[in-house]
């Protein structure tokens, strides 16, 4: 019962929050970057909000638990991201004034060729993102009140369209925000009791438990340490591809804001990932026979080490913080798969570009909701890997050549973002249709990064070395990186919308 | 009306002006040496003259020089753990308390030196572009 009450104030809570940045969200800006005022920390809190789902929230313990140290991997790389973000594309990217990665890939290089294909990228990520989404927020509600599965999708499905539709960019800067220490209260108060309990009980090491390679690096599953580098890879620079965490950039009032906003993401987001490791060690001691469902073992770990009424509160904040995680970051990438859609695939079609931008949200959902309704079954974090790996195969290049190399061009980009895309997303399949589960082939198609980033680069690159440059690429690259201070030609020309 | 009287009182004060302007007389000084323009250095990086090329190539350069350092730093560091964990497995395994070294530093220590890590690159480039301002502002 006091799940059911932790998750309807959630809800009502985001629904309420986003009202109240309604009532100031009136333009077409206000609705994809709230009119880019908003202040570094507000933007830390929002992307660290955002950028936390429940894939990181539940599926991170989960994976630590079942696997073992080599899967701390994912808290470093789900943070070192930001640094990579933060020293390659974070105030160029700012300072080039696009709302979008589509809008950039038309400011680097005026093409209409490569900001379709980038469209499509977007919404595909995107997909491959909601969908571990929509999926956990079925499992966390069904694992911790006995609901059916699509119970808990279909509440997650019908708040974040609430929200987006009737809010936009605005009032989800404040939800995210609110989201952010939410998920860090649900995640760190149970954390005290859990080792209060803990402690009580002897202070037993998960490392001394039967089976005790667990606790070793390099020991989980085959190939691991190929399998480290390129999960590794994937997370480190598949975060500067992500749609939701860029165009979150694109709400600082300049460049040197845009820097200090993710230096303060990565604060955040270490404060965070100190959590999820305790619940996969505590987890072995007192959960060993969860192994079969890693992501469910993070809610019931409460109700098997304390007693009444703690077990039921911790396990009702933690349902409170998995859905708050659920809701925050499909809103996010509900959002700017909604803006892509919207400006890029459906312009045109409709009066207003508010409600492009509603239909939009509706189409962006739709996809991956119907999936999860329809029974598929992945791991929350493999699949979020996945979508990172696919970002790290298009967009790293796109982003990192396109800002640093001049030499970029047209048919270079659209030959990089095809080749990488078509590799990782092949791979994508592969893996979760199960047709390969053992041996090297598995290893590198469920960790394509390694190979797919590499090969993009190079494409990318050899293609560009072959063909023209972009007309006005230099004035381009002064808009990118010269300070906001300095009076410059920037080619400054009208950026939709 | 009032536009018509303020109309006529203009060429009326362009007429006078051009009665009394000065005309500077002077000898044809072939020889000299003619004084360069002054160029404010922003203009040199819009026109995309070689020291405008100049100019963007050191704004380049400035930015890029704290990224590669602080990814190489990084990546070095965070790339060489798992080699480091497999050649050394006893001091990966070491107990510290109930977890190992391994746990101690994949999940608590990275965190602190990548925040550090971060800081001193902003740092870095926005004194870098702090003083690529105040370069192209002082000529």
């Amino acid at each position: 019962m006091s799940t059911w009450i932790a998750v309807a104030l959630v809800c009502a809570a985001t629904l309420l929050v986003g009202a109240l940045g309604l009532r100031l969200s009136r333009t077409t800006s206000d609705f994809y970057v709230a009119s880019r005022m908003v202040s570094p920390r507000w933007n830390a809190s929002a992307i660290g909000g955002e950028y936390i789902s429940g894939a990181s929230f539940l599926g991170v313990a989960g994976l630590i638990f079942a696997t073992g140290s080599d899967m701390l991997w994912y808290s470093i790389g789900y943070t070192a991201g930001y640094l990579v973000l933060l020293a390659l594309v974070a105030a160029p990217l700012r300072r080039s004034g696009a709302y979008t990665l589509p809008d950039f890939a038309q400011i680097r290089l005026r093409s209409a060729g490569v900001r379709r294909v980038t469209a499509v990228l977007v919404v595909g990520i995107g997909w491959l993102y909601l969908l571990p989404q929509f999926l956990g927020a079925g499992l966390a509600l069904r694992t911790a009140t006995g609901a059916p599965g699509w119970v808990g999708t279909a509440i997650a499905v019908l708040v974040v369209v609430a929200n987006v539709t009737a809010g936009g960019m605005r009032s989800v800067t404040f939800v995210q925000a609110f989201q952010y220490w939410l998920k860090l209260t649900a995640i760190a108060l149970p954390v005290v009791l859990l080792l209060i309990a803990w402690h009580s009980d002897g202070s037993p090491s998960p490392a001394s438990v039967p089976g005790s390679e667990w606790s070793e690096p390099l020991s989980g599953g085959d190939h691991p340490v190929y399998r480290t580098y390129s999960l590794l890879l994937a997370l480190l620079f598949g975060t500067m591809g992500l749609p939701h965490v860029l165009v979150r950039l694109y709400t600082n009032p300049d460049g040197r804001a845009a820097r200090r906003t993710v230096l303060s993401v990565i604060a955040l987001l270490g404060a965070f990932y100190l959590f999820p490791p305790v619940y996969g060690a505590l987890g072995r001691i007192y959960a060993g026979d969860l192994l079969d469902s890693p992501d469910s073992m993070m809610l019931l770990l409460p109700g098997r080490m304390l007693g009444e009424p703690w077990g039921d509160l911790a396990t009702a904040l933690l349902t409170a913080g998995a859905f708050a995680a659920f809701l925050s970051t499909s809103s996010g990438l509900t959002i700017s798969v909604a803006g892509v859609l919207s400006q890029d695939l459906l312009r045109g079609r409709f009066r207003t570009s508010v409600s492009g931008f509603r239909v939009g949200a509706g189409l962006a959902v739709l996809v991956p909701a119907t999936l999860s309704l329809l029974g598929v079954r992945t791991g929350l974090a493999d699949t979020v890997t996945l979508a990172f790996a696919l970002a790290a195969s298009t967009f790293c290049p796109l982003l990192v050549l396109g800002i640093w190399w001049r030499g970029l061009t047209r048919a270079g980009t659209l030959a990089g973002l095809v080749v990488g895309g078509l590799l990782a997303s092949t791979a994508v399949l592969l893996t979760v249709s199960g047709a390969v589960s053992s041996g090297w082939p598995a290893a590198l198609l469920g960790q394509p990064a390694a190979w797919t980033v590499p090969t993009a680069f190079l494409v990318m690159v050899v293609v560009s070395l072959r063909t023209r440059r972009t007309p006005g690429v230099n004035t381009i690259m002064v808009r990118l990186h010269a300070p906001e201070a300095l009076d410059l030609d920037r080619g400054d020309h009208p950026t939709p919308p | 009306m009032t536009d018509r009287v303020r109309a006529s009182d203009r060429i009326r004060a362009t007429e006078r002006a051009r009665a009394t302007e000065r005309v500077r007389v002077t000898s044809p000084r072939m020889s000299a040496v003619a004084r360069p323009e002054i160029r404010p250095a922003t203009r040199e990086i819009d026109e995309e003259t070689e020291v405008g090329e100049v100019y963007l190539k050191a704004l380049l350069r400035s930015q890029l020089r704290p990224a590669l350092v602080v990814l190489g730093v990084v990546l070095g560091g965070l790339g060489g753990l798992p080699l480091f964990f497999l050649a050394l497995p006893e001091v990966a395994d070491t107990r510290v308390g109930p977890v190992t070294v391994a746990w101690i530093v994949l999940g608590v220590a990275v965190f602190p030196l990548l925040f550090v890590a971060a800081w001193w690159h902003v740092r870095a480039v926005e004194r870098a572009e702090r003083d690529f301002t105040e370069i192209l502002r002082r000529r």
